[in-house]
Formats: C-alpha cells, structure tokens, sequence
C-alpha cells in the first residue's frame, strides 16, 4: 500500500493537479482562477465605492468630458475619450495577440507563440505608457480655478462663448515680493510646494476688471450641465475664494470634487500597477518560450495561465473605461 | 487541451467558426463593434436616452449592459471558459453574481440616502 502512494506520487506531476485534474483543470490553472475569482472582488470593492461616492454628491460630481479631453499631438483641439478608446482598443488587441500565443502553444509552435507573446508585451508597454501620459495631463491641469472657504471649486467661463477661460487670460499681475520659500532659506529649512502661476488676490483683480468672465459652479442643472452664474452672482461668489487650484492631486482638483481625482489616481493606479506586472509576467514567460522550456516540458500551460491574468487585466479595464469615462 | 475541445460557436450557435484562430477575431471584431456603439454614445449623447429610469439615466444603463455583454465575450472566449466544465464555470461565476450585486445594493442604497440627507439637511454645503 505505502509502496504504491509513493509511486503514484512520484509519477503524478504535482504541478499538474495529479492524474485525476480537479474540474479537469490543473493545479497552476485552477489557483489562478481563484486569484482573479479575488481580485474580482477587489475591484468591484473599489469600483462600488467610487459608485458610492458619486450617488452621495450625484448633484456635484465632475463631468469627465470635459476632464479628459487630450489627444497626443492635437494641442488644444477638444478631443473627449478618443484617446481611453484608443487604449482600449490597444488593450483588446494585446489580449487577443495573447489569445493567439494560447493558441500557438496547443499546437506546440514555438516561434509563433513567442511572436504573438512579443506582440502582447509591446501592446501591455504602449498600453502603460498612455496610461502615464493620462495621468500627467490630469495632474497638471488645464485652466485652473479657484476654492472657496467650504471647499467648492469655482471654474471661469467667458460670457459671450461660454467656453472655459483659463486664469493666465485675465488674471492680473501684482507686483510681489512672495517667492517660493526653499530648503537654504528660512529657519526651518523646508521646502514648500512650489506657487500656483497667480495668487487669489491677481486672480480676483483680473476678475472684478473683466466683466466677460462668469462663474461656474460644482452644482449640476437638470441637463446635467454645470450651473453658470450671472455677473452680479459671481461677483459676490469670488469673494468667498481663499485658494488658486491649478491641476489635481489627492487633495485638491480644479475639475470638482477631489474625491474624483482621489479614486481616479488609485483605480487607475492599481490598475496600471496590475499591467505592469502582467507585462513583466509575459516577458518571462518570452524568455522561456525561446529558450524552449515549454518545448522540453512538453506543453505551454504557463502561457495559458499568465494568458489567463492578462485577460482579466483587459475585463478589468472594461469595466474601469465605463464607470470612469463613459457613465 | 487538443484542438477538438475547444467550442467553436457563439451567439447559442448563430456563428460557427471553422477553428479556433478564427473565432478570435470574430470575437475580436465583436467586441470592437461594442466599443464603438459605446464611445459613439459616449460622445453623441442623444437627448431621448437622457430619460430617468431606476434613479439612472438610461444611456448609462445601456453603458452598464454592454460592458457586461462585453466581459462575457472575454471571459467565454479569450479565457476560454466556454470550454470549462460547467462544474468551474459556477464555482467562478456564482461567487462573483452573487456578491457584487449585493454590495452594489448595499452601498448605493446608502449613498442615496447620505444624498438625501445632505440634500434636505439644514446644512449648506456650498458656501
């Protein structure tokens, strides 16, 4: 009886789930299973509390038209979503040249599943590398605005074309001896975050000489649309605006509501994180597709299991692109 | 896995691929055309699905099932659960239907509230 465990167990790859395959799939494919089956819940948690935070302030929440509106190349052209579609369509494809390698590998071709894992980890890369550029434009910002003491965003729009103006077109400059405080000056030796292009008081000059700018305010109309106020209205408005919020990061966002740019960074973020490492996943798993360790082995389930975490990494991003851009 | 087990239909048998290779582009050009319905809406915003159903508009609701549509085609097909036996297919499944929904529930519902709350309190939020 021992005899036969032991030989039964020495001749059953482990690895492999055994001689008899719990739901006929093997061991390394069925764990992965249960990391997404996790991972899913994960982000539905992250997802859903995003869903919580916009239901909670539903009358508030930035518009993402107009937050995410660049193209790479076309400077000042009003180019809304293009470019997520572009990455998701980039992303789909990688997951299909994925699909491919799959494919390759049960019919045991070497250099085509090596080429279509080469073509996945190149569309994995552009895939992080548009995600970054996002990302910068986002943190710099566009036209800058200002908060109020409770925390409101106020926007300006010229009053002809009620098209957004940004604060360097009608801010007016006033001579100041207020500089950057760095590490060699002052007795503390710290250094502050670096100034916004104008202080409140230029901003609140320039706009008090201008009487084309309106204010825009967090609030949503019935349409959906921002509510602009009359001249009179954001003139008493500007007075309440203590701060010039220029780009976003976790604490302040001149597109509205920080939380927006909080769950903007971190979903994105972890997600961006999750196509990294599934990038460097597939790039050993390259490697070991031309030096033949799969050929030696006798079959290329490695590529179906880290196929399997690729996939889910682009079901993510489906789910990321609706209730961030589209909804 | 050898070639014969994979299941070359989809659509409950509309479209029959002839290989393996073939359903993925087919599948492929699917889930572009999706897309594309969806940025197309996304940008156009047609005025009549701007219409209120369940506390959503209803071009969201349309967002929400095609995005469901879509990660069922990922799932199916590129991950190939469409070749699981049915035994994985609701260990992975009836987990994730069960509970998402119940937390989406949960915390929407409350989100309402807080709404609600915020809305009719005699606290000014925007000063």
């Amino acid at each position: 009886m021992e005899v036969s465990v032991s030989k039964s167990y020495e001749e059953a790859n482990v690895w492999e789930g055994g001689d008899q395959k719990p739901l006929n799939a093997g061991y390394g494919k069925l764990m992965m299973w249960f990391f997404i089956v996790s991972d899913a819940l994960t982000f539905s948690g992250f997802l859903v509390s995003y869903g919580f935070s916009r239901f909670k302030f539903i009358d508030s929440w930035p518009i993402a038209d107009e937050v995410f509106t660049h193209f790479p190349f076309l400077h000042g052209v009003d180019a809304p979503m293009y470019y997520v579609a572009l990455m998701t369509f980039i992303l789909i494809f990688s997951s299909v040249t994925m699909v491919l390698a799959v494919d390759a590998g049960h019919h045991m071709n070497k250099s085509r599943t090596a080429f279509y894992m080469f073509l996945t980890i190149i569309g994995g890369a552009i895939f992080v590398g548009s995600q970054a550029w996002e990302w910068k434009n986002f943190i710099k910002g566009e036209y800058g605005a200002v908060e109020t003491r409770g925390g409101q965003i106020l926007q300006f729009l010229s009053a002809e074309e009620k098209k957004r103006v940004s604060l360097s077109d009608f801010a007016i400059g006033i001579p100041t001896e207020r500089s950057t405080q760095n590490k060699n000056d002052g007795i503390w030796f710290k250094t502050e975050k670096s100034l916004p292009e104008f202080s409140i008081d230029e901003v609140k000059k320039g706009f008090k000489a201008n009487p084309n700018i309106l204010i825009r305010i967090q609030k949503i109309d019935e349409n959906g649309d921002k509510i602009v106020l009359s001249r009179d209205e954001s003139l008493m408005k500007i007075d309440s605006a203590i701060l010039v919020v220029e780009g976003a990061n976790l604490v302040r966002n001149e597109y509205g509501n920080p939380l927006f740019a909080d769950f903007f960074f971190f979903i994105t973020g972890f997600h961006g994180f999750h196509v990294f490492s599934g990038v460097v996943l597939n790039i050993i798993i390259f490697f070991n597709i031309i030096l033949g360790t799969y050929e030696k082995r006798g079959h290329y389930d490695m590529v179906e299991k880290v196929g399997l975490y690729w996939h889910f990494v682009d079901l993510v991003w489906v789910f990321v692109f609706t209730f961030f851009y589209l909804v | 896995m050898s070639l014969e087990e994979h299941k070359l239909e989809i659509f409950r048998g509309l479209i029959k691929f002839k290989s393996n290779e073939q359903k993925i582009w087919g599948v492929l050009i699917f889930l572009s055309i999706v897309t594309i319905i969806e940025v197309a809406l996304g940008i156009i915003k047609p005025d009549f699905l701007s219409v209120y159903f369940m506390r959503m508009k209803l071009l969201n609701w349309i967002f929400v099932i095609l995005t469901l549509v879509k990660a069922y085609y990922i799932t199916w097909d590129f991950m190939h659960m469409r070749d699981e036996k049915s035994s994985l297919k609701n260990s992975i499944v009836l987990p994730l239907v069960i509970l998402i929904p119940y937390l989406v529930f949960i915390l929407f519902l409350e989100a309402d509230y807080i709404f609600d709350v915020m809305f009719e309190g005699f606290v000014s939020w925007n000063f």
